[in-house]
Order: structure tokens, then sequence, then C-alpha cells
């Protein structure tokens, strides 16, 4: 079934290991020494032993199989890894806010808190909202955060018996677990044919126990939502709060605020958005903006002015809590150098105009690319798209698939895009250029995924069997998710 | 499509059989999911389930989704053999692949099996 014979083999750093071989040497202690515990201490480590020029050479050949997004195209876009410009790696690493500790005085770390404060302003700014918190430190943990000041706010106003979050299944799958993890009721409220909330589903939910929606606008077929603002006067008809999902909001940048057409808060993915880098896990940062009437829930602390500067001096910068804060939501205040600083960076760079830009080229990107492919791929919400579209993978009296397709991309040296999401699709595939690629790039793209449709019909077996072309074949995905092998040795055996 | 004319079926693809009492995922649904790696069943004997709530939590190499009761009652027997081997849901979906029995079982709003299968139809395109 599958052929994962490696066509280069390189051993596994343990393989290479040979006793007594080292490539530390340590530092003399530069504190007095101090004994480890007896109990902490055993005589048999299994820990490979290499000089240092080997696991260079290890590493190096490793990483020579990788496929990034400095060596090629990745369709997955800002949702998994998109190309983000190399001086936010510059200006991360400057030493004033690589060396400062989040527990140094005020006084001694001003840059770090004035770049915080604009940060939290140009947000306000993006999205049309009164007030923002940096300190989630991802989408989810954002959404999270969200959820906790809307239970905030009605608890505030002595309406306890709200408990029922709505969601549209077209959303992402954070959205219900970061409700649920509130105990809230979750309903799912189905989409239409043109990939909008179903308005008179909608309606049926809507009573005095609804605690809120939580809508992702472009949602994750990349559909603008055509009755937004009837969707927003419904849940707050209901005395619900509106929640806006931002990981979408790289299609909206300078276009259209959250906060101008009514929803109440947001989280912002500055790691989809703002070109934070995303694969690998990680770090995210995921900001909350609120509307006015939500701003005193925000966590504390926010960054904020605590002496007001003139032409001589600068403002005092500092920490201010906002009146009936929900409290913290991180030991310290997010995620500094690898989210603020480098989202920072990236607005900077751009300034408004240029904001702008990024979504409308990212918009047209994807508006091309659909076009392209429509008259091969079934695309099942087929109108003008945002960011992102989602077609098919399956073709009638066939019996290939959206994994093969994905799969065969990779012998056209095209990194995969995301398959099988959103659910609402079936054997999705779900195409999101970005605004970094250029139309040579996008028609090599298209080109091979109209080949790849050629070859479903004529030689069905290349997608069955594919990759052929890469280091392995295809990855026994059953096996590796049945018979699981975590570890390489069992703690018992030690 | 395989859908047995003694059983009754939701829209979210549980089946019900009403002489057992046994439910559990249709065999549309399994093979919309393909390969099944992982079934966690969310009840025990002795609770009440209400149609509509999770009773299992599936997963395959494509997707994780819910089980969902397919019938109002209180459950008296779980199949705990298929956490061991989640592979019986794709090979035998209304035979060995049971995951819970009720009795008592009372169902509302659910299709037979002609008005299931035409449903699934409609919804492969």
């Amino acid at each position: 079934m599958t052929d994962a014979t490696p066509k280069i083999v390189e051993p596994t750093i343990f393989d290479l290991s040979s006793p007594g071989r080292t490539g530390v040497t340590f530092p003399n202690p530069d504190v007095p020494r101090s004994e480890l515990p007896a109990s902490l201490l055993r005589a048999d480590l299994p820990l490979p032993e290499l000089a240092e020029v080997d696991v260079v050479r290890h590493y190096m050949h490793l990483s020579k199989f990788n496929y990034s997004v400095d060596g090629g195209y990745y369709p997955l876009g800002s949702c998994t890894m998109k190309y983000n410009p190399k001086i936010n790696e510059d200006t991360c690493r400057l030493p004033g806010f690589l060396y400062t500790h989040p527990l140094q005085p005020i006084e001694t770390v001003q840059g770090n808190l004035a770049l915080m404060y604009q940060l939290q302003e140009w947000l306000k700014e993006i999205s049309g909202f009164s007030a923002v918190t940096l300190q989630p430190a991802a989408g989810a943990h954002g959404e999270f955060t969200g959820a906790l000041i809307m239970r905030a706010y009605h608890k505030s106003r002595g309406d306890a018996k709200r408990m029922k979050m709505l969601i549209p299944d077209s959303a992402h799958g954070t959205n219900p677990a970061s409700a649920g993890m509130l105990g809230l009721k979750i309903v799912q409220i189905p989409s239409d044919a043109r990939g909008n909330v179903d308005l008179k589903a909608l309606k049926e939910q809507c009573d005095d126990t609804v605690f809120g929606m939580m809508l992702t606008n472009p949602n994750t077929v990349g559909m603008f939502d055509e009755h937004i603002e009837d969707v927003i006067k419904i849940i707050h008809d209901c005395g619900g709060l509106m929640y806006a999902d931002g990981a979408n909001l790289n299609a909206l940048l300078g276009i259209v605020r959250p906060g101008d057409i009514g929803f109440d808060l947001m989280h912002f993915n500055l790691h989809k958005t703002f070109a934070v880098p995303h694969g690998g896990g990680g770090p995210g940062s995921g900001p909350v903006g609120v509307a006015a009437h939500l701003a005193d829930f925000l966590p504390e602390p926010l960054v904020g002015i605590l002496e007001e500067g003139d032409d001589e001096t600068p403002p005092l910068f500092g920490f201010v809590k906002p009146a009936k804060s929900i409290g913290r939501m991180k030991a310290f205040h997010g995620h500094f150098g690898g989210g603020m600083v480098r989202a920072y960076t990236y607005i900077t760079m751009h300034g408004p105009e240029g904001l702008k830009d990024v979504s409308q080229y990212a918009v047209l990107n994807a508006n091309y690319l659909q076009a392209r492919l429509r008259s091969t791929y079934h695309v099942p919400f087929d109108r003008i798209c945002m960011h992102e579209f989602v077609v098919e993978g399956q073709f009638a009296g066939s019996d290939v698939r959206a994994l093969d397709i994905a799969k065969r991309l990779m012998d056209y040296n095209f990194h995969p895009p995301t398959n099988y999401f959103p659910l609402i699709v079936h054997e999705a595939l779900m195409i999101e250029p970005t605004e970094t690629e250029n139309k040579d790039t996008l028609d090599a793209f298209a080109d091979a995924l109209i080949k790849i449709a050629e070859e479903a019909k004529t030689k069905p077996e290349l997608l069955h069997n594919a990759p052929s072309t890469t280091l392995f074949g295809r990855m026994d995905e059953v096996k590796a998710a049945r018979d699981l092998v975590l570890c390489c040795w069992l703690p018992e055996d030690y | 499509m395989n859908a047995p004319s003694n059983l009754k079926y939701t829209k979210s693809d549980e089946w019900f059989d009403p002489s057992s009492g046994a439910m559990g995922l249709s065999d549309y649904a399994q093979s919309q999911l393909s390969d099944i790696v992982f079934v966690e069943i969310l009840v025990d004997v002795g609770d009440t389930v209400e149609a509509g709530n999770p009773i299992a939590s599936v997963e395959s190499v494509k997707a994780s989704a819910e089980t969902y009761a397919s019938a109002t009652g209180k459950v008296v027997a779980v199949n705990k053999a298929l956490s061991e081997k989640p592979e019986t849901l794709n090979s035998d979906p209304y035979g060995a692949g049971w995951m819970v029995k009720v009795e008592g079982g009372a169902v509302s709003d659910a299709m037979d099996s002609a008005a299931y299968g035409k449903y699934c139809e409609g919804r492969s395109h």
C-alpha cells in the first residue's frame, strides 16, 4: 500500500552515536558548584555521543530534506505559513528588545512600553475598536479571553441566564472549543448555499439565552458574509454580543473595520495578519480589541500613559488596570519579541496604504487562482472570494481524492494546500495564495493543478502512488495514528 | 450506500435499531470519514442519553467528529471493544461497530432507510 523506502538514508542521531565521542566542553562555572540530590543522579543516560562536526552535518543533511517557505511556494497561506519579511527577524533581535526582562522597572524599558502602546493604538485604528489588550498568547487564547470578557459583561448587567454560544458550521474548530472552556452550550448554525450564515436558522435560535455569536468574516470558505449587518442586528436584538474571529483579517485591512459594522469584540492573529512566523508551533500572538462598552473588562495590565509628555519630554509609559478587569490572562505581558516587535515592524514598514495593498493583493491573487481553476475543479461556493477559496478535490466517476491531489502536488515541487478543512466541503482543498506571490508563481501552481486533474482521468495511479519524487513516498497515516510509538524507550526500562 | 431497512437514521448520520436499542454511526458517515483511528465512548452504563447529545468522539485521518445519540433512553450497554479496534467502525458499522445500547429508546425526527438514502445522495455532488 505504501512505499516509504528512503532514497537517501540519513541515520538517526542515535545510530550515529559512538561511546566516548564528545562535542561539548563545559565552561568553568562562574557560580559556586552545588551537588544534585543523589535521587536525581543516574549512571546511564541514553543520549547520543558525537563530535560537533558530526552533529552539524547530521542536521544540515536533514535540513536539506525540508520544504520551506524560503525555498518554495506554500498555498497554505496565512493560516499556516506565509512568507514574512526578513526585516522582522532583525528588529526582534535588537539588543534593546532581546535583553530586557518583564520584571524590570518601567523607567528602564520605556522603549518596549512605547512600542506596545503604539501597537495597541494601531490595532484600535485598524479594527475600529476602543481598546486593545496584547496579552493573549495566540488566537484561541484570544477567543477564550474574549469569551471571558463577554461573560463579565453579561454578569455586570445581572444577566446570568445567557449560556448559548452560536457558531456557524464554517467556523474554525477553536471557536466551539474556546466557548466550551467556559461551559457554554454550543449551537451550530448552518451555512446557506452562498456560504453565508443561514439567517432563518439563526433567527430560530435567537432568544434571551443567547450569550453571543462567534463569527469569522470572511469565513473559512473565503466568503464575506453578504448579510453581515443583518446577522449582527439579529444577535444584538436578542441581547447577545457579537464576537469576530479575526483569523482572516488579512483580507480586510484598510477596507472594512469590524468595530464599525457592529462587532463588539475581536481577536487579532498577529501571526497571520501581521507577518509573525506561524509554523512550528509558534509563538503566536492573539490581542483582543473591544468596543467602548466592554473596555472596562479587559485583562490587566494594559500599557498606558502614566504622565503626559510635552515637546521636551516623552510621556512616561507604564501599566494601567481597567476598572472591572477580568484579571490576568498570562504571567507577563504577552509575546513581546516573538509577536509584538515583528507586528510593529510590519505595520511600520507598510503604513496605512501598504496594509490596504496587502489585503487587495491577497484577494486579487485568490480570485485569479479561483478563476483559473474554476472550469477544472468544482467550486462549491462560486462567487467573488476574499483571500482564500475552497475547491472539491474529487471528480465524477473517479476514485481520486483530495489527499491524492495534495500528494501529487509534491511531485510538482509545491507544498500541498490545506485539505479536508473546512468540513462543510466534500474533499476540501483550501487554497490561500497570500499577497506575496507573483503571477508567474500563481500560474505555475494553477498549471500543476490542471495537469493533475488530467492525470486523475488518464493515469490515476500517478496520484494514488504520489509522491514519487520526494525522499519518502506516501506515508501510512492510518498506521501512524493507530500504532502510536511516542517514545524510543519506556521510562520503566530505567 | 448501505442503509439497512430495519434501522432509523438521523440527519447527523447516526442509526438506531428500535428492536435492540443499539445505536452507532452510519455507513455513509464512516465512508466520508475514511480510516477511523480513534473512538471514545463518552457515556457509561446507567447514564441517560438524550437524542442529539454527544455519545462518542470519533477521529479519522481526515477529521474528528462527534457522534450524537440517535434516541433518548437509559444506557444498558457500551461497546468497550471499539476503542481497542476503531477500524471496526469502517468494516462493520451496523454490526460489531455498534456504540451504545439503550432501553426504552424513543426517537424523534428520524428517517427510514429510503429517506436517509436520498438525504445522503443529495449531499454528495
